[in-house]
């Protein structure tokens, strides 16, 4: 039981990755491969403020947010912005690229050593209804569905997240209606931009800050969205969470997963998913006119 | 005279090519031909990733997985392994030659991608991207988790085997002395001119149109009577043969092979090579490979500080998509069309 709760903490971070993917990939079309990195550099920058620049965690917390808003924002206008609407694979490349340079660049300023990331969280552990679970677990599950349920707040209940959605599903008639369609996917990449700052700053604590901190985070974060559907935010959310508490269950149970075969298992999730059922547990099926 | 055109024009250029190749050694240090020897391995892969990826239209950023699987067949069957010792595994493991192992690597990785291509063949765009990223994410892990097959994380050396290879003593080839990186090139280029001939057949006929209008519309192809199925599979094979040859070089040229030998960067560094050297071309390939070679050491140049490399190479690779969308090759036909036209109304 206590696995399942731990896991759940690790959804939670999965499944805020995974829907920044999903974000992505409904608004443009593209999966991210630098959004694991976008997440790391928003992480060093809280763990700047706070360990550096001597801010209290808050603060610093809602601070790196609207940075990583901005500079998600920023990063479609100037670099997927040229390559949009052009041919798959030099999108990919071109992500690929910023994951490169990312991860480069993080270790220019902050250097590759490990470091610790306090947890603005109590390190003890409480009891309910005699499992005993960490604050930490506790903290993680809390802020990150709460992060994504104000998402879905603005998705479905504002005008901004109405005309972000008419810009995803179609931009042409869209821009007709007078639908700003580059500022929307501009925000589109700046809230995933954010829900990956959460990701990672929620990972942290236990992971231990270094440049490739969210790489295998990433990983758990494609399966989810594949389980979910790559254009189900629910269903990158369910994904998520379905990965984590699965990959703890089989990492604690099964001795022949143990701790190093969990990355390949939740690959294989990604192969048979795609292989069996491509549009995932809620996506729907994605028709092709000639 | 267009048709014959376009058959004389690209032996012309394969002849000069070889040429060059040939004499290159004689005017670059011997460390230097190491490196174009690397050049040689990894045009190889890159010629097989381009006929899946140029000329079919199917993304791969798993081929370091098949790059992999090469490489350990060569070093399984040279030094066999802890388990079956040098008798080897099946009696054939350890003892052979290096140069024999290639063509089997070649086999083995070959069908390994045709069964790989089995499944992909319902995948397409980025999920096929993402499905043979989980492939080369997972590898690593899984090389070192079967141990007592492949030495686990401490790998398979190949140094020690003298009668097998030239890294210790010099290779005699046809009269001539060749020390361990003059035969590497030419081990290298010797493979990759052939294989070159090989695609180049392979393509300009019947399947590489049939690839190409995979490529174009998968719906049209199908409507035409190309058989999706048997062509993806296909080029799925072929492209993982030729990644397994370069695999096999690759174990040779290093002498030595664990699971950082084969890492997800290299895997990702053939995609970006072969999208810079340009799609569906010939030549497209060589350019790539030169990128994955040399660029890495140009981005050390720029600043040696940690990371700063890094960052050169992310850089330059996003601006080469936004200025070459269509790579090196691309920039060369565009050009190339440009100066027949100022031909034609010259004349």
């Amino acid at each position: 039981m206590q696995q399942v709760v731990s896991g759940l903490a690790s959804g939670g971070i999965y499944g805020s990755l995974a829907l920044a993917l999903v974000l992505i990939h409904r608004a443009t079309g593209v999966i991210n491969f630098a959004q694991g990195e976008m997440a790391t550099f928003s992480t060093y920058i809280a763990w700047s403020l706070t360990t550096n620049h001597g801010w209290s965690y808050w603060p610093a917390f809602v601070v790196t947010l609207v940075v990583s808003f901005l500079g998600g924002a920023a990063l479609h206008q100037s670099i997927i912005r040229p390559v949009e609407g052009g041919s798959v694979v030099r999108v990919v490349i071109v992500t690929i690229g910023l994951l490169l340079a990312l991860n480069g660049l993080i270790t220019w300023i902050w250097s590759g050593e490990v470091r610790a990331v306090e947890s603005p969280f109590p390190s003890d552990t409480m009891s309910i209804a005699g499992v005993t679970v960490s604050w930490q677990d506790i903290g993680t599950i809390i802020v990150s569905l709460s992060t994504v349920g104000l998402l879905w707040v603005l998705f479905q209940f504002t005008k901004l997240g109405l005309a972000m959605r008419a810009a995803a599903t179609n931009p042409a008639e869209a821009r007709l209606v007078g639908v700003r369609v580059t500022s929307m996917l501009a925000i589109g990449w700046g809230l995933a931009a954010l829900l990956g700052a959460v990701a990672g700053l929620l990972a942290a604590p236990s992971l231990f800050l270094d440049p490739t901190m969210m790489q295998a985070v990433l990983i758990y974060s494609f399966a989810a969205a594949v389980l979910g559907g790559i254009d189900s935010p629910v269903g990158a959310v369910v994904g998520g969470l379905i990965i984590g508490v699965g990959l703890n269950l089989l990492g604690t149970y099964v001795d022949f997963v143990g701790s190093d075969l969990r990355l390949p298992a939740a690959l294989l999730v990604i192969l048979v998913v795609l292989l069996v059922r491509p549009q995932g547990l809620f996506g729907k099926p994605e028709v092709k006119r000639v | 005279m267009r048709s014959a055109s376009r058959t004389i024009a690209p032996i012309a250029g394969f002849v000069a090519l070889t040429a060059v190749v040939l004499v290159l050694p004689a005017f670059v240090t011997d460390f230097r031909a190491q490196q174009f020897a690397y050049v040689g391995i990894y045009t190889i892969a890159l010629i097989g990733l381009n006929v899946l990826t140029g000329y079919t239209g199917q993304i791969s950023l798993g081929h370091g997985a098949f790059m992999a699987i090469g490489g350990y067949t060569t070093a399984l069957l040279m030094a066999g392994n802890a388990q079956f010792g040098q008798s080897g595994l099946l009696g054939i493991g350890g003892g052979m030659k290096d140069i024999w192992t290639i063509p089997i690597a070649g086999l083995v990785a070959g069908v390994a991608g045709f069964l790989f291509g089995l499944p992909a063949l319902r995948l397409s765009g980025l999920y096929l991207a993402l499905a043979t990223f989980a492939i080369a994410v997972a590898t690593p892990a899984v090389i070192k988790n079967f141990e007592e097959f492949t030495g686990g994380g401490s790998g398979i050396n190949l140094f020690g085997l003298p009668a097998l290879t030239a890294s210790i003593s010099p290779a005699h080839v046809a009269g001539f002395e060749l020390n361990f990186n003059n035969y590497l090139y030419y081990l290298a280029w010797a493979v990759a001119l052939g294989l070159y001939v090989v695609a180049w057949l392979l393509l300009r006929g019947r399947t590489g149109r049939a690839f190409r209008a995979v490529r174009d519309s998968e719906t049209a192809a199908v409507s035409s009577g190309v058989s999706l199925a048997r062509y993806k599979t296909l080029a799925f094979g072929v492209s993982a043969a030729y990644a397994g040859v370069a695999g096999s070089l690759f174990a040779i040229a290093t002498t030595f092979v664990n699971p950082d030998t084969f890492p997800i960067a290299l895997s990702i560094f053939l995609l970006v090579g072969v999208v810079v050297g340009g799609l569906g071309s010939l030549l497209g390939p060589i350019v790539g490979a030169v990128f994955i070679q040399f660029m890495p050491l140009w981005a050390q140049q720029v600043s040696k500080s940690p990371g700063a490399p890094a960052v050169v190479y992310g850089v330059v690779v996003i601006l080469l998509m936004f200025v070459l969308p269509t790579g090196a090759s691309g920039l060369l036909r565009r050009a190339g069309l440009l100066a027949s036209r100022g031909y034609d109304r010259v004349r």
